[in-house]
C-alpha cells in the first residue's frame, strides 16, 4: 500500500453491484471489486469485455444502471468526473490539438483555479488575481514536464509530437492534477513496441514515486503481468479472477484464465478420468485427478515450459508427439508439435537454449518427441471450465 | 512522359480551359465594359478591346453619382451581422445535435432537414407583414432577421463535430469544462475550416442578395450593394452600362479577393466536412 507524499493514505476504490448495458446487450453484470489506495490494478480481457465501460464509469464518463462507485470511501455516484478527482490517460491521449503542449498541460488546473470569468476572452485580462495565479499554475506545469522530460516541447503542437512525446503529455496532464485515483485506458497500445516495453517500466516507475490508486486498462496480458499489483480478468461483463498476476499464472480459476494468461499461450489438452486418480491423454495416463468419477471428461492445461524433452529412459508418464518446428529465440527454443494419436492436439514446448542443446546432443529432438510433463504448470479444469485441485506428481522432471 | 499520357493531359487541361473561360468570361467582359464608353457598349463592331479608356468616367459615376459606397457599407454592416448570429447559434445548436444525446434528436435533426429545403420565398409574405406590423421595415434588423438561424450552417458544422473524437470531449469533462465551454473552446477551434468555408458562403450569398432587401427596403440609406447597383438601371441614369459595369466590378471585388484569401481554409473545410 503506497503513501501520497502529503503522508496520507492513497484512496481505494469500491465498486458495488456496477451492472450497465448498451439497449439489448449486457456490458457489465453485477461487478463488485474492491482496489486499495495505493493499488496498481489492471483490468485485462479481449476487447468487449466490458473493461473501458467500467473504467469510465469510475470516471463518471457513463453512468451505470446500477450499483454504486466510492472513492476514499464516500460514494461519488451524483459528482460530475471533475469533481471526482480523478485523472484519466486515454488510447488516443485526447490532447486538445490547437492547444501547445504547456496549454494542454494547463487546462485542468486553469479550470479548478480560475473563475469562469477569468477564463473568457478579453474579459480575462480585467481580473487582477489572473496574472499571479496564472504564473503559478505554469510553474508547475514546468515541474512535472521536467520530472517527464517534456520541457523542452512545452510550446509545441500536439501534431508535432510523436506517439511516445504525445504520450507523456497525457500523462503529464493528468499528473499536474494531482488526482486520487489514475485511470489509464489503453495508454501503451498506439505505441511501437519498443516504446511500449520502455514505458512499462516508466509507467511502474511513475505509480511507485507517486504512491496513488492507478487503475489500468489493457487487452494485453504482458502489460498486466508485468505492471500490476492485482489483476482483475474480465470476459463477457464479468469478472474471471482476481488476484497477483502470480496467482493468475500459477493458480488459474478457470480454463478460459489459464488460456489467456501466458504467452505463449497454455497447452489445452482434452482428457477423461479414470476414477482411480489418473487422467487419461490419448492413452497416456497422468495421475493427476485425485477424486474424480470415471468417465469423467476434463481439460488438462499444461504451460510450454512445463514440457521437457524426456531422456529415453524416462519413469514418469511420457506424451507423445510429432515435432513440426522449432524456433530459437537466442535464450530460449519454442518447440512447436502436434499430439500423436487421434487428437493431433497443437503442443508448444518452451525450453532453455542449455537444455534445447542438451536434449539435441543426445538425439532427443527427432521427429518423434517424448516429453515429460512437469507438475508445477500443469493444471487440471473440469467440463464446466473451473479447476480441480492438481495433486503434485512425483518423481517427473 | 508516355506518348498517350502525354495527350491525356493535353485533353484534360482543354476540358479545365474550357471550362475556365465559361466561368471566367462574364467577369472579363464585366470588367471590359466598365472601362468602355458608352456609345461603344451596343456598338455594330465587335471589338473586345475599347477604342477609348473611359474607365475614369465610368467609375467616377458609379462611385460619386450613387449611394454605392453607403450601399457597400450597408454591405459590411448586414453581413457581418447575419454571420455572427449565425456563428453563435449554429455551432452550440450544431454540437448538441452532433454530440449530445436527449430526447427527441432525432426529430429536431429532421426539421432541419425539412429546412433545408425550404427557400426563403416560402416565408417571405409572411416574414414581411410581421415586420410591417412592428414597424420594423427599412431597417438593419429587417434586412438581417430572416437569416440569423441557418439550418445550412447547422448542418454543416453537425458534419464536422460528428467527427470529432469523442475522447478529447471526455478529457475535457474531465477536466471540468462545461458543455458550453468545451464547444467554444474545444470544438470550435477545431472547426475552423469549416467556419471559414461556411463564412465564404453565407457573406457571399448575402452581400449579392437582391430578392430580399428588395422588399423591406425603401430609402436609399438601407440600399445594400446589389441594390446599390440597381440605381444605375433606373430612368433616370438612362441605363447607363459602362457605370452599371463599374459598379458590378467594385462589388464584386471585395468577394473575389477574400474568396482567394480564405482558398484554402475554404476547399479543407468543404472536403472535410463531407458536403462536397
Amino acid at each position: 500500500m503506497g503513501v501520497r507524499d502529503s503522508g496520507r493514505l492513497a484512496d481505494g476504490v469500491v465498486l458495488s453491484g456496477i451492472a450497465k448495458s448498451f439497449g439489448p446487450t449486457r456490458v457489465l453484470e453485477a461487478i463488485d471489486l474492491a482496489i486499495e489506495g495505493g493499488e496498481f490494478l489492471t483490468l485485462v480481457g479481449p476487447s468487449g469485455c466490458g473493461k473501458s465501460t467500467l473504467l469510465r464509469i469510475i470516471a463518471g464518463l457513463e453512468t451505470a444502471d446500477a450499483g454504486s462507485v466510492a472513492i476514499g470511501g464516500r460514494s461519488v455516484d451524483h459528482l460530475r468526473p471533475d469533481e471526482r478527482d480523478v485523472a484519466m490517460v486515454f488510447q488516443s491521449y485526447a490532447l486538445y490539438p490547437h492547444m501547445t503542449v504547456a496549454g494542454n498541460m494547463a487546462t485542468p488546473l486553469e479550470m479548478r483555479r480560475l473563475t469562469l470569468a477569468e477564463r473568457l476572452p478579453l474579459i480575462r485580462h480585467l481580473s487582477p488575481r489572473r496574472p499571479r495565479v496564472m504564473r503559478g499554475i505554469m510553474a508547475e506545469v514546468r515541474a512535472v514536464a521536467e520530472t517527464l522530460q517534456i520541457a523542452h516541447l512545452l510550446d509545441r503542437k500536439p501534431a508535432q509530437l510523436s506517439g511516445g512525446q504525445r504520450q507523456r503529455v497525457a500523462l503529464g496532464r493528468a499528473m499536474v492534477r494531482r488526482p486520487r485515483v489514475f485511470l489509464m485506458d489503453e495508454p501503451l497500445s498506439n505505441l511501437d513496441a519498443a516504446l511500449r516495453v520502455h514505458m512499462r517500466s516508466e509507467l511502474a516507475e511513475l505509480h511507485a514515486r507517486l504512491g496513488i490508486t492507478f487503475i489500468y486498462v489493457t487487452h494485453d496480458q504482458v502489460e498486466a503481468m508485468t505492471m500490476s499489483s492485482r489483476v482483475a480478468l474480465m470476459d463477457q461483463g464479468r469478472i474471471l479472477q482476481l488476484g497477483t498476476p502470480a496467482d493468475l499464472y500459477d493458480r488459474p480459476a478457470t480454463v478460459a484464465v489459464a488460456r489467456f494468461i501466458g504467452s505463449p499461450p497454455i497447452n489445452l489438452l482434452e482428457g477423461e478420468a479414470d476414477g482411480t486418480g489418473g487422467v487419461r491423454i490419448d492413452g497416456v495416463r497422468l495421475p493427476i485427478a485425485p477424486g474424480v468419477a470415471a468417465g469423467t471428461r476434463v481439460t488438462v492445461g499444461i504451460r510450454p515450459e512445463a514440457l521437457h524433452p524426456a531422456p529415453a529412459r524416462h519413469d514418469g508418464p511420457v506424451l507423445r508427439a510429432r515435432l513440426k518446428r522449432a524456433e530459437n529465440l537466442g535464450a530460449e527454443w519454442m518447440l512447436h508439435a502436434t499430439l500423436a494419436g487421434a487428437g493431433d492436439a497443437p503442443l508448444v514446448v518452451r525450453i532453455t537454449a542449455a537444455e534445447h542443446d542438451a536434449a539435441a546432443a543426445a538425439g532427443l529432438l527427432g521427429e518423434d518427441l517424448a516429453l515429460a510433463v512437469a507438475p508445477a504448470g500443469t493444471h487440471l479444469f473440469g467440463a464446466d471450465g473451473a479447476r480441480i485441485a492438481v495433486r503434485r506428481l512425483a518423481g517427473v522432471a | 512522359m508516355r506518348p498517350g499520357r502525354l495527350i491525356g493531359r493535353i485533353a484534360s487541361h482543354a476540358v479545365l480551359l474550357a471550362g475556365a473561360v465559361v466561368m471566367a468570361a462574364p467577369f472579363v467582359w464585366m470588367l471590359l465594359t466598365s472601362i468602355r464608353p458608352p456609345e461603344e457598349v451596343f456598338g455594330a463592331v465587335f471589338d473586345p478591346i475599347p477604342s477609348r479608356f473611359a474607365g475614369v468616367e465610368n467609375y467616377g459615376q458609379a462611385l460619386g453619382a450613387s449611394n454605392l459606397p453607403r450601399a457597400m457599407l450597408n454591405g459590411v454592416i448586414v453581413c457581418g451581422g447575419i454571420l455572427a448570429v449565425q456563428l453563435l447559434t449554429a455551432i452550440p445548436a450544431a454540437y448538441a445535435l452532433a454530440r449530445l444525446s436527449f430526447r427527441g434528436r432525432g426529430l429536431l435533426f429532421g426539421l432541419v432537414l425539412f429546412g433545408l429545403c425550404i427557400p426563403i420565398q416560402v416565408p417571405a409574405l409572411p416574414l414581411y407583414i410581421a415586420l410591417a406590423n412592428l414597424r420594423l421595415l427599412d431597417t438593419y434588423f429587417a434586412l438581417m432577421m430572416p437569416f440569423f438561424l441557418t439550418v445550412f450552417g447547422l448542418f454543416l458544422f453537425r458534419q464536422f463535430f460528428r467527427t470529432y473524437p469523442e475522447e478529447i470531449l471526455q478529457a475535457a469533462r474531465l477536466d471540468g469544462m462545461g458543455e458550453f465551454e468545451i464547444v467554444w473552446r474545444i470544438a470550435a477551434p477545431a472547426a475552423l475550416p469549416a467556419i471559414a468555408a461556411f463564412s465564404v458562403f453565407s457573406v457571399v450569398a448575402h452581400w449579392n442578395d437582391l430578392y430580399w432587401p428588395l422588399i423591406v427596403v425603401t430609402s436609399s440609406e438601407r440600399a445594400t450593394p446589389a441594390l446599390g447597383i440597381l440605381a444605375f438601371r433606373d430612368a433616370e441614369t438612362g441605363g447607363n452600362y459602362g457605370a452599371l459595369m463599374a459598379a458590378a466590378a467594385l462589388i464584386t471585388g471585395p468577394m473575389i479577393v477574400g474568396f482567394l484569401v480564405a482558398r484554402r481554409a475554404f476547399v479543407r473545410g468543404i472536403t472535410m466536412t463531407g458536403v462536397r
